[in-house]
């Protein structure tokens, strides 16, 4: 049962083959077995989701309801969930409960999905391994040696091991695509300003954008079907509305021109690595796509920029976490400066106090203009990159990260080489573009995900591609071996 | 040393929308702590600012009346600092791009000399919450309810060269914002702060001296007055051979005296940077043009305007129109009354020293224009004269009715019976022989001097009631035998 997809369990759950109650309870009980290995969870909402299914069995008692009616998902710990502990993965809301509900998990919710919970995620969403968590490290169903990615590194994993039927995730800098690519699953990162960012608790304002993750793209069709769409309480909210997401899943691929960006196949990229996404790109040939070689020239200054702008937007961001209305607060302050300063040093970890402090130091007077205001510079740069190929061709494909997910603790001591990690996904976050992972094959015994890259606001174009592939290949549909068979 | 005093005024305006900058909670003051206030004031994790397009508007009519250009592109940015009453760790403001950007003023001083104030810039920014030290045993309440209330901060150029000037300076933008309903200008309660930044350099010289800072100086007096005794703390400084130290400073209206808050090497690196959860402001020419062609009448138009409709004295002009209200006040009492010069009078006189008496703003008058101006018709179709009519205004003041009321519950009403007023005089004369015969026999000039004895002697026979206006005459005639 926890294998099947989204339209499947929908149609059994209307077809009263089984309760919303009965899935709900399925899926718990996976959870209580295997995620203490996992740690995928920062908070299961037992009480809540049950109360939440046996509302949804009655609305599909009479009939209502969406197709997510009833459905168990979870959120990335960093939506805020009304009367639900939200943490952001950090010490400093190891005790928030949120009054209000994030526009995303308000939507889902309205949609009749159940949420099973909350999950584990990197700190303030900034890590790519998800080693940052206050919460301990979630590890990765198909190898508990290794990390799942991150930020969304949990709610990867619980889709990967079946624990939920699908989860939000948020992606800065890759921090949906990664982790879905590491545990095999599928993700979809949205145009900036598809899905509303109101009640998502900010690392990068500007770079942040909620979005699915589930097995197949069709299952992150269903998800957007609800996410997505204007929010008057999100400045940033784009107007137009938002596709019908579904609609065009099965339109055919002939003459679907794909760019295959050189700058995203050249030094860095595991071999094994790059088979793997050569055989997917033939898979679409054989689908009546064509294939052109095209160029992202400032790819490499993709790093640098981003490791500027959103350190610098999450610097002030994360200013109102003070120790003086909520979250964390220091024992007994002597005085004002001595709550700051220990609260803040008690309550972020060192990951998000490093990001602090090279945010302040970028935005800082004397070197705004060499950093922050350069870094922008170079983001128009690669903004026009992406248009300029995106005339040419429908999408762009590549790898999502350089390698399959590596060994837990095997590059804490590198924060470069973590940097690295996600040469492949931040200019995407810079340019605003909406990006996919799905699952390509397997190296090592390791998920691969091939990254598929559109124009603004063509996540039904996107999911579109992957939802074909999905048809003619079975990489989706593989499950971790601790999982299998219970 | 003859020193010249170099002035720059920043005023912070407070915009009297509805609800906030950046939120939908109400403005106001005086509500219980921390009830008027949503996510976005409290800076909860995840809440993210809507802009109030209320505020947008406000400000580009504000723009419009200095002459200004409209900054047809503004952006919020983010000032970082940390404060207990500032709950997201920065202010929303703007830098680089403000929605009014230079334009001026012609002040008009006291000797009635004009001078122009250029204005650098006029730009939003959300207000911060209250810091509360009282009443917690060594600890501080935080109070919210102002946090995110939209500020039009107005900052002008170094122009200002006097305390007087300042002050007029101040003046006309209060009665700018108040003309366009855009500030209540409620000084005691905070809707209009005033920063002064202050050097003085020897006079002739042409670089400007090292500056402070006086924050938050509330109202007009303490304004002349912090600039005066800061003038006199830095001369002092520099006729020692000091030198000034630029800081942050501020005014104790009590003492009477400036002080240190903070110098410049305490100063925050405030790490401005465009708020991202924000959109640049774009605006329409379109949009711009509808708010000029809309924006209703300014101070000076209206005292231009006095002049040319009522034939009011430039003076008398400029007075009236120096605020909204008692503009309004006297329009209103002038249309009914339908004769300017005893309205403005009458405003500017009696009304004007009964509010100053008791520390009432126009709007507050226990006698409204309506009833105000029915008093006046009184004068002016003489059934009371002018001496009457104050204590019948001070029965008004007094809430003892209307007009016509009280002069007819006291029995005030003129004596205009000439027949009557005959008869009056008559017994006055005959009852002055003396008086009489000695004014018979004096020259012209003599006798002007003395007919002021039997005008007198009428008035008081008629208890104030008889007319001048018939008294006078009549007593002429009857004199002459």
């Amino acid at each position: 049962m926890f294998e099947q997809s989204i339209s499947t369990l929908a149609q059994k759950l209307r077809d009263k083959d089984i309760s919303s109650v009965e899935l709900t309870r399925l899926f718990l009980a996976r959870i209580a077995k295997f995620d203490p290995q996992l740690n995928s969870f920062i908070t299961v909402s037992e009480k809540h989701a049950l109360e939440q299914a046996a509302a949804a069995d009655v609305l599909l008692q009479n009939g209502k309801g969406t197709s997510l009616t009833g459905i168990p998902v979870a959120h990335k710990d960093l939506f805020c969930t009304e009367g639900t502990l939200t943490t952001c993965g950090s010490k400093m809301l190891h005790n928030f409960i949120p009054p209000y509900e994030s526009t995303v998990t308000s939507r889902i919710q309205q949609a009749g999905a159940v949420m099973l919970g909350k999950t584990n995620m990197d700190e303030f969403a900034m890590g790519s391994s998800n080693e940052n968590s206050f919460y301990g490290a979630v590890k990765n169903p198909w190898n508990l040696d290794m990390v799942p990615g991150g930020s969304s590194g949990g709610s990867a994993a619980a889709v990967s091991a079946g624990l939920v039927v699908a989860a939000t995730g948020t992606d800065t800098g890759g921090s949906i695509r990664q982790p879905a690519s590491f545990c095999g699953i599928t993700g979809l990162k949205p145009t900036y300003g598809r899905v509303s960012r109101f009640g998502m608790i900010a690392y990068a304002s500007s770079l942040d954008q909620g979005g699915p993750m589930a097995k197949s793209a069709e299952d992150c069709a269903h998800l957007m079907q609800a996410m997505a769409g204007f929010d008057e309480k999100d400045s940033t909210s784009a107007e137009n509305p938002a596709d019908d997401y579904l609609a065009s899943l099965n339109a055919p691929l002939t003459g679907l021109k794909i760019g295959l960006p050189k700058e995203y196949f050249g030094e860095g990229l595991d071999s094994k690595v790059a088979d793997i996404i050569m055989a997917a790109v033939k898979e679409f040939e054989k689908l009546g796509a064509t294939v052109k070689e095209i160029s992202l020239p400032n790819l490499q200054l993709s790093i640098p920029s981003y490791y500027v702008i959103a350190p610098s937007e999450a610097s002030s961001n994360l200013s109102r976490f003070d120790g003086v209305r909520f979250g964390h607060r220091c024992d007994d302050p002597r005085d004002l400066l001595d709550m700051y300063m220990r609260s803040r040093a008690e309550g972020f970890g060192a990951e998000v106090q490093k990001r602090i402090m090279v945010g302040t130091y970028a935005l800082s007077e004397g070197y705004y203009d060499a950093y922050y205001l350069k870094a922008q510079k170079i983001r128009r740069l690669i903004k026009q990159d992406f248009v300029k190929a995106l005339e040419e061709v429908d999408v762009i494909m590549g790898p999502v990260a350089p390698t399959t997910a590596f060994g837990l603790g095997s590059k804490t001591s590198d924060p470069v080489a973590m940097y690295l990690e996600d040469i492949y996904t931040l200019s995407v976050n810079l340019a605003g573009i909406p990006a996919m992972s799905i699952p390509a094959g397997f190296a090592d015994n390791m998920p691969v995900g091939l990254q598929i890259m559109g124009n603004y606001f063509a996540e039904a174009k996107l999911l579109n591609v992957a939802h074909q592939y999905q048809q003619h290949t079975d990489w989706h549909l593989q499950t971790p071996t601790m999982v299998k068979g219970a | 040393m003859n020193w010249e005093v170099v002035i720059g005024l920043e005023i912070h305006t407070q915009l009297s929308t509805k609800s906030k900058l950046f939120s939908g909670a109400a403005v106001g003051f005086g509500a219980e702590p921390n009830t008027q206030t949503t996510l976005v004031d409290l800076g909860m994790p995840g809440a993210l600012p809507v802009f109030n397009k209320e505020a947008l508007r406000m400000a580009v009519m504000f723009g419009h009346a200095i002459n200004a250009e409209i900054g047809m592109s503004s952006v919020f940015a983010r000032k970082n600092y940390f404060y207990p009453d500032l709950p997201k760790g920065y202010q929303t403001s703007q830098m680089d791009h403000p929605i009014v950007g230079k334009g001026f003023l012609d002040v008009m001083l006291e000797d009635g000399t004009t001078s122009r104030v250029g204005i650098t810039r006029a730009h939003l920014e959300e207000d911060a919450g209250k810091s509360l030290h009282e009443d917690f045993q060594g600890m501080t309440g935080i109070d919210l309810n102002r946090s995110s209330t939209p500020l039009l901060e107005i900052v002008s150029e170094p122009d200002i060269r006097s305390a007087k000037e300042a002050v007029a300076y101040v003046k006309m933008i209060h009665s700018i914002v108040t003309y366009l309903g855009i500030c209540d200008g409620n000084m005691a309660e905070g809707s209009m702060r005033c920063d002064i930044n202050l050097s003085l350099r020897p006079k002739g010289q042409q670089e400007y001296g090292t500056r402070t800072e006086i924050k938050n100086v509330n109202s007009f007096r303490f304004i002349e007055k912090a600039i005066y005794t800061e003038i006199e703390r830095q001369a002092d400084i520099l006729e020692d051979g000091g030198r000034i130290i630029q800081e942050t400073r501020l005014y104790d209206p009590e003492k009477n005296e400036t002080r240190s808050m903070r110098s410049k090497e305490d100063a925050n690196d405030y790490r401005y940077f465009p708020c991202p959860d924000l959109l640049p402001v774009v605006l329409t020419q379109e949009y711009v043009d509808n708010i000029k062609a809309t924006l209703p009448e300014l101070p000076s138009q209206k005292a231009a305007r006095f002049q040319s409709e009522h034939a009011l004295s430039e003076y008398d002009a400029n007075v009236l129109s120096s605020s909204r209200a008692m503009a309004d006040y006297f329009e209103v009492a002038n249309g009914v009354v339908k004769d300017p010069k005893l309205a403005a009078n009458w405003v500017m006189g009696e009304l004007s020293k009964l509010l100053n008496q008791e520390q009432l703003d126009i709007a507050n008058s226990p006698v409204n224009a309506q009833a105000f101006g029915e008093l006046l018709i009184r004068i002016k179709d003489n059934t009371i004269n002018g001496k009457t009519a104050k204590d019948v205004f001070q029965a008004m003041w007094n809430g003892e009715g209307s007009a016509d009321a009280i002069i007819e519950a006291k029995g005030l009403k003129q004596v205009t019976d000439t027949g009557a007023i005959e008869a009056m005089i008559q017994t006055i004369l005959d009852a002055n022989a003396a008086q009489v015969e000695q004014y018979r026999a004096a020259d012209e000039d003599k006798q002007k001097k003395m007919i002021g004895f039997f005008v007198g002697q009428v008035m008081k026979a008629s208890q104030g009631k008889a007319n001048p206006g018939l008294v006078n005459p009549i007593l002429a005639k009857m004199l002459k035998g």
